[in-house]
């Protein structure tokens, strides 16, 4: 089983349907094959052990992710944002890669060692250069290797496997599904889970799909508009951007489907966005670079149903993740590994085949039955919805207490005037760890953090009630839209009138 | 034979290539066009028989090939003329409703 197979029944089904791009130079299925070939020719020749993609995303991409697949080793995107230390010891772990990056990066992949070519000498190389086996190797290598972000921990790379990728399309996608009109457009770069799943979906499904290089609210509305874009992938921190900056037009007339997901999105940007377009239906999705991207989703019409509700426990449901896909089983466990019953918050825990749980270097992350710990908490509702309550990971200690940072953050973020939210354990000698939030005010708005203060404490109970609360102009996170709590901690017992 | 999720069958009389998405726990026969299907490696050898006039209808690619009753499901990925069929009862096409799209 190789991703290859994917493209293989598009080029038969729809050879001649443009899949990858806009414009003239887009890629049709076929085209799109012929290049995966020759681009394999390429790994071959310069007996390469990996595919390094440091770059933004583009039409290279989709090439790179199948040449590697045909040559039988492994894509690895790399952040291109990392910082120089941190990206010269994940470069040290693949010193026989074929590289395609962007030119600023030539010189560190230089010295690493590494000869790097452009996207653009790429696709010309796969265009003109050795031709590929016409099947694929089978090698056993993983498709892709993704590097978790590390805001937890050091960064880990994912494997995932051809028969993971390959089980999570055929599990939540129907072959050649899509309509001759319609066009996804991805914002997120390619070393995030969503890049990846984005290629193999959209062109089983027959869905022309286009990168945007770098996201920007202005661009990413222009590029709808002029691509007629049907469907698009944002992370929440793009979608808050993009209903927030002022004076936009942000009419999206050829929009039908928007997924959000890759962090927790503050209900008051969801509902505006319901409310600016009442025509697209809203997915939100669940699910981590180790699960080859969703494992529960909230469909357009459970989005409609929650927001139209008028039981609490069903509006609740748009803060949900949704449901599980069919292919995921899902269970709740507690810290001994029982199974809780709906309504009781523990650990995520769940199996499925597109479900790798496998780290490089590392033996299988999953428990002998199979099943794969998040390490997210969360709960199900009565009718099975699930509730991500945030990284276990991120659990703060308080004196003898366990305390969710999530739980106190929803209320914050349920409080007028406040656009963000975090919750963080600070050290402290007495408790072990404090409370301390940040929030960011809207725009315009002023935030009385003792008022604030009384809210949570009014909502929940004194012992999660901030002991302090601060209000920064925005965030500290990453592209992708993860908050950075170690950054937060360091704002807030450092330089505290200098941050962020 | 044993089936399990991910594993490709192929005809052993026309070019029909299937991956299984479903398997049942238990062993079963399954056949393109009469025949036991094979592995793809051992595709086109022509052992097993000849094809059966009768059992022509085809597949279709990408379609989804199922029998409830078995927990049994295929998907086609390279198409043929042969009917397929699981201890002798020829599969039905899925119609499933897909998925919001998430990515």
């Amino acid at each position: 089983m190789n991703v290859t197979m994917l493209l293989d029944m598009a080029a038969e089904g729809f050879g001649d349907r443009v899949v990858v791009g806009g414009g003239p130079d887009g890629l049709t299925a076929s085209r799109l094959r012929e290049l995966a070939i020759g681009g394999a020719g390429e790994v071959s020749a310069a007996d390469a052990d990996a595919v390094l993609y440091l770059g933004v995303n583009g039409p290279a991409f989709p090439v790179a992710m199948f040449a590697a697949a045909r040559a039988g080793v492994p894509l690895v995107p790399v952040n291109y944002r990392l910082g120089r230390e941190r990206l010269d010891r994940l470069l040290a772990g693949h010193p026989g890669a074929y590289a395609i990056a962007d030119e600023d990066h030539f010189e560190v992949l230089r010295q690493a060692g590494l000869r790097a070519r452009t996207p653009a000498e790429f696709l010309a190389a796969a265009g003109s250069g050795p031709v590929g086996a016409e099947e694929p190797a089978e090698t056993g290598a993983p498709a892709v290797v993704i590097y978790t972000s590390g805001t937890t921990s050091e960064p880990k790379g994912v494997l995932l496997h051809h028969r993971n990728l390959v089980s999570y399309v055929l599990g939540s996608v129907e072959f050649a599904a899509a309509g001759e009109d319609e066009a996804a457009l991805m914002s997120v770069p390619p070393y995030h889970i969503a890049a990846v799943s984005n290629v193999l979906t959209n062109l089983y499904a027959g869905r022309r799909f286009i990168a945007l290089p770098s996201f920007s609210p202005l661009g990413w509305l222009e590029t709808v508009r002029e691509q007629r874009v049907t469907n698009a992938m944002v992370v929440p921190t793009m979608l808050a951007r993009i209903m927030d900056a002022d004076g936009l037009d942000r009419s999206v007339p050829s929009l039908r489907s928007l997924a959000y997901g890759g962090a927790r999105t503050p209900p008051r940007v969801i509902e505006r966005a319901l409310a600016e377009w009442p025509h697209v239906g809203f997915v939100n999705a669940y699910g981590l670079t180790e699960t080859s991207s969703t494992i529960a989703v909230l469909g357009p019409e459970e989005h409609r149903a929650a927001l139209a509700s008028g039981d609490p426990a069903v509006r609740a449901r748009l803060g949900s993740a949704g449901r599980p896909v069919p292919a995921v089983e899902l269970e709740i466990r507690d810290e001994a590994g029982g199974v809780l019953p709906s309504g009781e918050t523990g650990r995520i825990w769940v199996r499925g085949e597109q479900v790798s749980g496998q780290y490089a270097g590392r033996g299988p992350a999953t428990d002998e039955r199979g099943f794969f710990d998040t390490r997210d908490r969360g709960r199900l509702d009565v009718g099975g919805y699930l509730f991500v309550e945030g990284r276990v990971d991120d659990t703060i200690i308080r004196g003898a207490e366990n305390i969710a940072p999530a739980e106190i953050e929803d209320v914050l973020l349920r409080h007028d005037g406040v656009a963000d939210a975090v919750v963080v354990g600070v050290p402290d000698e007495e408790w072990g760890q404090r409370i301390e939030a940040v929030v960011v005010p809207e725009p315009g708005s002023d935030v009385d953090v003792e008022a604030l203060r009384e809210h949570v404490r009014a909502a929940l109970r004194g012992s999660r009630t901030p002991d302090r609360i601060a209000c920064w102009p925005e965030l500290p996170r990453t592209p992708t839209g993860k908050i950075l709590r170690h950054d937060v901690v360091r704002g807030l017992t450092g330089e505290r009138n200098a941050v962020p | 034979m044993k089936l399990s999720p991910g594993q490709q069958v192929a005809s052993a009389v026309d070019g029909t290539r299937m991956i299984v998405v479903r398997a049942p726990d238990d062993d079963v026969v399954l056949t393109c066009g009469g025949p036991a299907m094979v592995d793809p490696a051992d595709a086109g050898t022509g052992e097993g028989g000849a094809a059966d006039p009768a059992l022509q209808d085809g597949t279709l690619l990408g379609k989804r090939y199922t029998h409830e009753g078995l927990g049994l499901e295929l998907l086609c990925t390279k198409p043929g003329q042969g009917t397929v069929a699981v201890d002798g009862e020829p599969l039905k096409i899925k119609e499933s409703k897909p998925l919001p799209a998430s990515d």
